[in-house]
């Protein structure tokens, strides 16, 4: 790599995931960050009943990821070789697991708009 | 009404927070301010729309303002050549590393789809196959490299991919026969024999990455069946000492056997008995020279390599060096050509030691473009090559190194103390699979 400026990460996303697919992936996360934050500011308040399922759903998040990218990029565990690969793996697994949970307390909360449970 | 009050407010704060994340989005993505282009009127010629062509000559339409730029290649598809590896081992279809030349070029540039026939450096013309003649001011050789099969009696394309004979370097199909010979060869087992050939040659790390490639999807299919060889005129492994060290290493714990200094001059794909040229040294350091016959039941071969017929003729190649191959005489820094300054080279062409990869490609590109832009504005450019090339030397699938290194065999990682050059990793072999064709086509935009 000669320089890895934010441009040129940007074009190294554009071109794995090509251009359309990359700012709509980009899209949907900054959707539904937003409309995180939308049913925070709404609710003025953390649901702990929504939460607990978010955090369920954490795990398999965490799961998903790490099977998706093994898959795309025809690896396995045993290849796992040092202690970098140990952190990239617990960052596709952390990335999944917060996703998810991101994702599953949003929909709970646009779809039940409670004060159930606080 | 306090309640209408509050949610009023926080949909007023919500849309202000979103404002504020599109605001960030907005200045993020606007990156450096522009160089303002320099006006000329200037013809320049490019030889070749590679890798090299390609990303010089998105760069220079950025640079320059008025210029005439003509690039010649007579081949509509651009190759991604690092994916061939990939290919000849089943891991990516051809059609992973083909895409059209034409797509690639900027506006304002233009293409003419014949080969240069000749080159007068002195009268600085250019003359196409089909007679055209195109006169230049500055003269960029990109033209790639030439594969000697006939230097290999008893080869031709023809065979690749049947009698347990693979050559990945040919392109995409000849990658994929390449496989087609591996897979059954990982099957069915017996000897694989792996050579290269003594010449200069792209990307030094490709016969070791098909070798351990073969040799995993092998042990993988058919555990204990197979007896893996490889043999190299030279007395290294690799040209980086450290690096040779390495792979030594690396062979004697897969079982991998070395012959060194025989080069591959025969094949007899009918009994499929390989001859090589030896050259042994007793202790005194005298040499003996004789043919040696190994036989195979895969063979990967790699022919001698040398620079396109019209850069040869045209007087443009080093005199003294490689004079079998014909290289460019080009300045290691500058890219520049040693007795016409108007004339530079870029890739596998360019005469300097190492430097025939992408990655080398990516490097060299700035330099030229550099003093070339400096030149038309009357100066003298400062940007300077050190013979950086980067190769993710493929162990196995799913692991690689992450090998860096320069003119000097200094180990250059671009990530030190992060991801280690001499260790078998995941993350190496992520670059490789995902990362680097994005970062090389980011390159051939000119955006990288």
């Amino acid at each position: 790599m000669k320089e890895l400026t934010y441009g040129t990460m940007i074009a190294v996303f554009e071109e794995i995931f090509g251009r359309s697919l990359f700012w709509v992936m980009v899209a949907v996360a900054a959707a539904v960050t937003l409309a995180y934050l939308f049913v925070l500011i709404r609710d003025r308040a953390i649901s702990w009943r929504k939460f607990l399922l978010a955090q369920l759903s954490m795990p398999v998040g965490a799961v998903a990821a790490v099977l998706f990218v093994l898959r795309v990029t025809h690896s396995g565990l045993r290849d796992i070789g040092g202690p970098i690969d140990v952190i990239v793996l617990l960052a596709v697994a952390g990335i999944g697991a917060v996703g998810l949970a991101i994702l599953v307390y949003t929909v709970q909360s646009l779809l039940r708009p409670g004060r159930d449970g606080i | 009404m306090s309640k209408d009050r509050g949610l009023h407010a926080s949909r007023r704060g919500f849309l202000a927070l979103a404002g504020l994340g599109a605001a960030a989005g907005a200045v993020g993505a606007g990156g450096a301010a522009p160089v303002a282009a320099q006006a000329t009127r200037a013809r320049i010629v490019i030889i070749g729309a590679g890798a090299g062509g390609t990303a010089l000559a998105n760069r220079l339409v950025q640079r320059l303002d008025g210029a005439t730029i003509t690039l010649l290649d007579p081949r509509p598809d651009h190759l991604y050549q690092p994916g061939l590896s990939l290919v000849a081992a089943g891991l990516k279809p051809p059609a992973y590393v083909v895409s059209r030349t034409a797509d690639w070029l900027p506006r304002g540039v233009t293409l003419i789809p014949e080969p240069a026939a000749a080159i007068d450096p002195v009268a600085r013309t250019v003359a196409t196959a089909s007679g055209q003649r195109l006169d230049y001011d500055f003269l960029v050789l990109a033209p790639g490299l030439v594969l000697d099969y006939g230097a290999i009696e008893g080869f031709s394309t023809d065979l690749i991919g049947s009698n347990g004979i693979g050559a990945l370097y040919g392109g995409p199909d000849a990658a994929a026969k390449t496989w087609q010979a591996a897979r059954r060869y990982a099957e069915e087992g017996g000897v694989g024999l792996f050579t290269r050939p003594a010449t200069e040659m792209k990307c030094a790390g490709a016969p070791l990455k098909h070798t351990f490639l073969i040799d995993d999807i092998a042990q993988r299919a058919a555990p204990g069946k197979h007896e893996i060889r490889y043999a190299c005129p030279q007395a290294a492994l690799f040209s980086v000492p450290i690096v040779a060290e390495k792979v030594r290493m690396l062979f004697g714990e897969r079982g991998i056997a070395t012959h060194y200094g025989h080069t591959l001059t025969a094949i007899d794909p009918g009994t499929r008995r390989a001859t090589f040229a030896t050259v042994t040294r007793d202790a005194a350091g005298v040499e003996t020279r004789s043919d040696t016959q190994l036989d195979y039941d895969y063979l990967h071969v790699i022919p001698p390599q040398r620079a396109p017929e019209v850069i040869r003729q045209s007087g443009l190649s080093w005199a003294d060096k490689w004079v079998d191959q014909g290289w460019a005489e080009v300045d290691q820094k500058t890219l520049r050509h040693l007795r016409f300054p108007e004339v530079f080279a870029i890739g596998d062409v360019a005469g300097v030691p190492k430097g025939k990869t992408a990655a080398s490609v990516k490097w060299q590109v700035p330099v030229v473009e550099d003093h070339l832009v400096a030149a038309i504005a009357g100066g003298e450019g400062t940007a300077s090559y050190d013979g950086y090339t980067s190769c993710p030397l493929i162990t196995r699938v799913g692991r690689a190194m992450l090998v860096e290194f320069d003119y000097n065999n200094n180990l250059v990682p671009s990530f030190p103390g992060v991801i280690a050059p001499l260790e078998e990793l995941w993350i190496s072999w992520l670059m490789k699979e995902v990362a680097l064709k994005a970062t090389y086509n980011a390159m051939l935009r000119g955006r990288a």
